[in-house]
């Protein structure tokens, strides 16, 4: 496979210790199969997620993205922008469209710009990883990677709001994407497509400040999954990935339900599938051990 | 912030949608709406709602200017973007809300106690220190927020979830003393600053 | 001195026939039962050689021709010969289409095929090819009644076309109610604006059209004829006459505004600051900013309040709603924006907005952008004064609310300017005298509005009304086509609309009239038979006066002499049959259709015993939906009972009772009627030939009684033409009734 270069934004979730470190782990052992160099923007700084807004305004927080592009630009010219965080690539690509359609916040962030030494030439797409996937390396490129198909697993695949709208994926639906469905059977394992919570909202930043109404509407993410037969949830959000996984013992406690239900990042599966090891696909990020997987990559 | 709201108040007082128009984001997307309701059917939350967004709508058009901005409605926003994509009339509803929001937070007339409100001035608050969020601090001040007692009694409540995420090691004690920060926060800070200061200006000029 | 008749057959073993049928017996049949002099087989009969082999067999003498292939629906172009008469026997989409191919199956299938073989050439032997009449010659010369936008633009058409025309206009002046206006909805994309209505335009270029003449300040004091041959009376203000021949008519006069003066909430009559939408165009079209009518002052905020008098059961509202009033309201509220400033507010307080259409969306939206305010209300009360307050309720923020404004304009619907209803005026001539529904009918029909064409009918002298008053004769199936052949009805008379629908409609009426006056010019019947030149007679000796016939002609194509007697005028007629239907003594007939084609038909298929368990279902289908429908159940491989026997006809009102009593008497065991739907929302393409079979057939008990058959072996059902699944099960649902009754006594 010809090696690909990527200007990566990993996101202050990835970073080490934090909630989705796993992530980044699996995505640099899958990336490492797949020949795909992540060249990290230098100093990246929070993008300011989908609830900073309450705190910044309109044109702080778009030059929070403004100053990553920028520093893209100027690091690793030429190269596209990826981002693994569903809102890191939200707001990255928000705020580059913001500045194509409204001079005024381009020329205000600018001016901000200018005054860390820094400039905008707003020129760089802005990509999440899961399309690299699919449009760059393709579901046959994907599959053809594979040492040991994820067979006799059922994984229903969660892809939640932001990776999935306002941009979502070219060619997909709002409403029924299927490409996590595909990524999932490329590995070969057993996709739920008719999975009717896979777009549904968990709530997100709202898991913090509103847990009862967040909670609520994971419960039905996670009962949905049992009721198709999912052995797991995968999903390419970080946010939808903790809130679904991390709460179920709330859960289980508020509503009396006994929900043990793993949720795997895909490059999780994508990592073992290849034949990486437990660790390296970050298995042992897991707060709800998803002994299968443990199980297929010890064999 | 309560003379700034006094200025807008007075300034646009027979019509609020112009006084959107003027200072909420994407504010100008607004009188295309069309009332068909499908943003109310689509949220996640709508039933937290005391007015969905479809009567924000027409609440802003209405001129209920005090009822709009002192409503918790728009704190309901978990930015799923599900009424963005099925708007018919391109309204940027979830922006429209963020906008309304975070207006009304400049205004002063944010109801007391407003969780989301203060989560996200935590969230702001934290990544503004060194550019980058710090989640061990953040999640400590939001236990926190509502004071020492409730802070005690939240960290007890979630110890297990917080032993969890220790032992997968994605939550570190480490974050408590050092943290991730940005090399340049220096220039970082001064770009922000800047932004702020336009932002501020837009605010000011719009009251004028 | 009659000609000689020759007949010949054809039989075509293409499509699967040859394999599937005895094309040898087929022959046979034709001949033994058919008395079919020749019978000529080919194994692909619409293919070139094929069709010569017909054109060889007329050009040597065949006079009648009974051709056995395809649905009579099927191949027309080929089997197009307008010099003989002709008649299709079905046996591919009536036949081996309907029957499962197996060796079980093989001798009904057969004996099906045969019958069709046997009842097409006994509807040969008793038809005569259909002859023009030469009653009259082409008139090209049309007619448009109205000078407003849709009179115009018909008469443009049409002189556009080549085609002479004369326009009568009531009123002084071309232009209608659309030269009081200031613009029009836009009719051009990006319909974002308003546009001139270039009604200035449409006048010069009428005048100066040496095609068109125009008769202002005139009315139609006399109509009389049919198409072809309409004779009319141009009756000026000033009380001369001019008598003048048309080919055809367009009926184009238009609508006048719903007055709201009852509706007291809205003090429409006491406040001169309450307009009516129609009033506003003044105001705007005056010249500068608007100024409102009280005092003068220009005008900063205007409520446009929606659906006033409008689609409500109410007395005295209009049950309907004018379609246009919604983007009317959008227009003018921009007229407030463009006239007297972008802060000039200007408030749309709607409940159901209706924009139709792509442009209408385009122009709702351009509204919004200009900041036009849209609040779903529901207007309570309009309070007069200095400044007028509308008190509303929110139906979004469900709260009772009110607005202030300089100005309020009410969106008042459209009433037709439609003449008498000609079916309240015989009602009235048929109600017995001194009868409580005599006075009824006198009292409305003192206040109906005066005749519009005066037509010289026997039933009535105006169109007829669909609904509200409105000239048509359905909406969507059969726009412009009124009740009155060879007389179109187009713009807001036929339904509400706005001017671009009205200049589409004017553009199709006029084409309408043109088929029609070129038709007539042929002997052909209009539509929707058109082309057909057959025509009904009556034989006089038998006639009994009783005027059934012309009194239940749908489209007043029958006029009575002085003794009572029907006169026919051929191309007002339609074609439909319902006349023949109609007739106790069977005195009505067509060349090629009458009491005979059908009844030889039904007599001729062969009648296995009582004891032979096969049954025989007649099953009389309509040819415009039923039968169609019947063969698409071919086409999708649909099975039908191999005792049914399909004999089209033109319309279910064409059916005589003597068929049923016939076909009862000799032995069959079951009868399926298939009409279109009737009633209010009918689809009959005949108006009502359907409703008037479903009467008629209501009266067959009597025979059945008599004939101690059980009642459920005659059926009436309304059948749409995408009834493919239905129409076979209603026959096979037959066949399983008389399985269960048992088989008819009367088998001979």
């Amino acid at each position: 496979m010809a090696k690909k270069e990527y200007s990566f934004y990993p996101g202050c979730s990835s970073q080490k210790g934090a909630t989705s470190s796993n992530y980044l782990t699996s995505t640099q052992s899958m990336c490492d199969v797949l020949d795909i160099t992540l060249n990290e923007i230098p100093d990246w700084n929070c993008c300011g997620a989908s609830i900073g807004y309450g705190g910044g305004g309109e044109l702080p927080r778009l030059t929070l993205s403004a100053r990553n592009i920028a520093l893209s630009e100027q690091h690793n010219a030429g190269q596209e922008i990826v981002a693994t965080c569903a809102a890191c690539w939200l707001a990255t690509r928000e705020a580059k469209e913001r500045f194509e359609h409204n001079k005024t916040l381009f020329d205000g962030a600018q001016q901000a710009l200018a005054e860390g030494g820094l400039s905008l030439k707003n020129q760089t797409a802005v990509r999440h990883m899961v399309e690299v996937l699919i449009e760059d390396i393709g579901y046959e490129g994907i599959k053809s990677g594979v040492k040991k198909p994820l067979e006799g697993l059922k994984i229903a695949g969660y892809v939640g709001c932001q990776t999935n709208r306002p941009f979502g994926i070219v060619g997909e639906s709002y409403e029924n994407p299927l490409y996590l469905d595909k990524m999932i059977e490329s590995v070969g394992a057993d996709s739920v497509p008719t999975y009717e919570k896979k777009v549904q909202c968990c709530g997100g930043a709202l898991a913090m400040s509103e847990p009862e109404k967040s909670q609520e509407m994971i419960k039905g993410i996670i009962e949905a999954a049992y009721d198709h037969g999912a052995d797991m949830i995968a999903t390419p959000c970080p946010l939808c990935q903790a809130n679904v996984e991390i709460y179920q013992n709330d859960i289980n406690a508020k509503y009396g339900t006994k929900f043990d239900m793993p949720v795997v990042y895909y490059s999780q599966l994508i990592s073992i599938a290849y034949g990486k090891s437990a660790k390296e696909s970050a298995l042992d990020g897991q707060v709800v051990p998803a002994k299968k997987l443990e199980e297929l990559a010890n064999k | 912030m309560s003379d700034l709201n006094t200025a807008m108040a007075a300034k646009y007082r027979a019509n609020f949608l112009k006084e959107v128009e003027a200072v909420v984001e994407e504010g100008e997307t607004v009188k295309m709406c069309m009332q068909c309701g499908v943003c109310a059917g689509s949220c996640p939350l709508g039933k937290h709602w005391a007015h969905p967004p479809q009567e924000i709508f027409m609440m802003i058009r209405a001129g209920k200017r005090d009822e709009v901005l002192k409503s918790d409605s728009m704190w309901m926003c978990t930015s799923c973007y599900n009424c963005i994509v099925r708007c018919p009339r391109g309204v940027q509803i979830t922006h429209v809300m963020h906008g309304l929001a975070y207006y009304a937070k400049r205004l002063g007339v944010v109801p007391e106690g407003q969780p989301t409100q203060q989560v996200s001035q935590l969230f702001w608050d934290n990544l503004m220190k060194g550019g980058r969020v710090n989640e061990l601090k953040l999640g400590l001040s939001i236990y926190f927020k509502d004071g020492f007692g409730d802070g005690i009694k939240n960290a007890m409540a979630n110890q297990k979830l917080g032993m969890n995420m220790m032992k997968a090691g994605r939550m570190s004690p480490m974050e408590f003393l050092s943290g991730h920060t940005i090399k340049d926060n220096a220039g970082f800070q001064k770009i922000i600053k800047k932004a702020q200061e336009i932002e501020d200006a837009k605010f000011d000029g719009a009251a004028k | 001195m009659a000609e000689e008749k020759k007949f010949v057959g054809f039989i075509c073993t293409g499509c699967g026939i040859g394999e599937r049928l005895d094309a040898g017996q087929l022959e046979t049949t034709a001949k033994r039962d058919g008395k079919m002099q020749d019978v000529k087989q080919h194994e692909m009969l619409c293919n070139a050689e094929g069709v010569k082999m017909i054109q060889d067999e007329i050009g040597g003498g065949a006079t009648h021709i009974m051709i056995a292939a395809c649905s009579r629906r099927a191949k027309v172009e080929a089997f197009n010969f307008t010099e003989v008469a002709m008649t299709r026997a079905n046996l591919r989409e009536g036949v081996i289409w309907v029957r499962p191919d197996t060796d079980e199956n093989r001798e009904t299938t057969q004996e099906m095929a045969d019958d069709y073989i046997r009842m097409a050439c006994a509807e040969a032997r008793f038809m005569t090819k259909p002859t023009p009449s030469g009653e009259q010659e082409l008139n090209k010369h049309i007619l448009v009644v109205g000078g407003g936008v849709t009179g115009m633009t018909a008469a443009l058409e049409a002189s556009a076309a080549g085609y002479p025309v004369t326009i009568v206009e009531k009123s002084g002046a071309l232009g209608g109610n659309a030269a009081n206006w200031y613009k029009s909805i836009p009719s051009r994309a990006p319909y974002a604006e308003p546009q001139d209505t270039g009604i200035e335009g449409m006048i010069e270029l009428v005048n100066n059209n040496d095609r068109i003449t125009v008769h202002l300040n005139s009315t139609l004091a006399s109509t009389d004829g049919a198409p072809g041959r309409f004779k009319a009376t141009i009756a000026e203000e000033s009380g001369a006459t001019t008598e003048a021949e048309f080919g055809a008519i367009v009926q184009a006069t238009g609508y006048k505004p719903y007055d709201p003066s009852e509706l007291t909430q809205y003090h429409y009559k006491d406040s001169p600051d309450v307009v009516t939408n129609w009033e506003f165009e003044a105001l705007a079209k005056a010249g500068g900013p608007i100024k409102r009518p009280s005092d003068g002052k220009e005008v900063k905020a205007v409520a446009f309040v929606q659906n006033v008098g409008q689609t409500s059961k109410d007395s005295g509202k209009l049950p309907y709603h004018s379609g246009a009033g919604d983007l009317i309201a959008i227009k003018q509220a921009m007229y407030c924006k463009a006239l007297n400033g972008a802060d000039c507010d200007a408030t749309i307080l709607f409940n159901n907005l209706r924009t139709p259409g792509a442009a209408g969306e385009d122009f709702y939206r351009s509204a919004q952008e200009k900041m036009i305010t849209f609040s779903k209300g529901d207007v309570s009360e309009v309070v007069p004064g200095g400044e007028l307050e509308v008190k509303f309720k929110d139906l979004i923020l469900n709260e009772d609310t009110a607005m202030k404004a300089d100005l309020v304009v009410l969106d008042v619907g459209m009433m037709p300017n439609s003449g008498p209803d000609p079916y309240a005026q015989l009602a009235f001539e048929e109600a017995e005298e001194g009868s409580e529904e005599k006075e009824t009918l006198r009292q409305a029909l003192e206040v109906a509005p005066p005749s519009i064409l005066n037509l010289k009918y026997r039933q009535g002298t105006d169109l007829p009304h669909l609904r509200h008053g409105f000239n048509d004769s359905h909406f969507i199936c059969f726009p412009y086509e009124t009740r009155r052949t060879g007389i179109y009805a187009a713009g807001p008379v036929r339904r509400p609309m706005d001017m671009r629908q009205a200049q589409d409609d004017a553009a199709g009426a006029a084409m309408k009239a043109i088929q029609a006056a070129e038709n007539a010019g042929k002997g052909m019947a209009a539509h929707p038979r058109a082309g057909d030149l057959s025509y009904p007679s009556f034989r006089k000796e038998g006639c009994t006066q009783c005027k059934r016939c012309t009194v239940e002609c749908p489209f007043g194509a029958i006029n009575e002499d002085e003794q009572g007697y029907p006169v026919y005028n051929e191309a007002r007629c339609r074609r439909c049959g319902t006349c023949m239907g109609a007739c106790p003594v069977r005195v009505i007939s067509f060349e090629n259709y009458s009491i005979d084609t059908v009844g030889q038909q039904l007599k001729n298929v062969d009648m296995p015993d009582e004891f032979s368990e096969k049954p025989r279902i007649l099953v009389l289908a309509c040819e415009n939906d039923a039968y169609p429908a019947l063969d698409q159940a071919g086409m999708s491989g649909i099975e039908i009972n191999p005792w049914a026997r399909v004999i089209p006809v033109r319309c279910l009102g064409s059916v005589s009772l003597s068929w049923i009593t016939d076909s009862l008497n000799s032995g069959y065991d079951g009868i399926v009627l298939m009409g279109c739907q009737k009633g209010d929302d009918y689809q009959c393409h005949f108006v009502r030939g359907s409703a008037m079979a479903h009467e008629r057939m209501s009266k067959v008990g009597d025979t059945l009684q008599s004939l101690n058959l059980e009642p459920e072996r005659v059926e009436v059902y309304e059948v749409a033409i995408t009834d493919v699944e239905r129409a076979p099960k209603l026959i096979n649902d037959m066949a399983e009734t008389v399985e269960k009754i048992g088989m008819s006594p009367f088998k001979f």
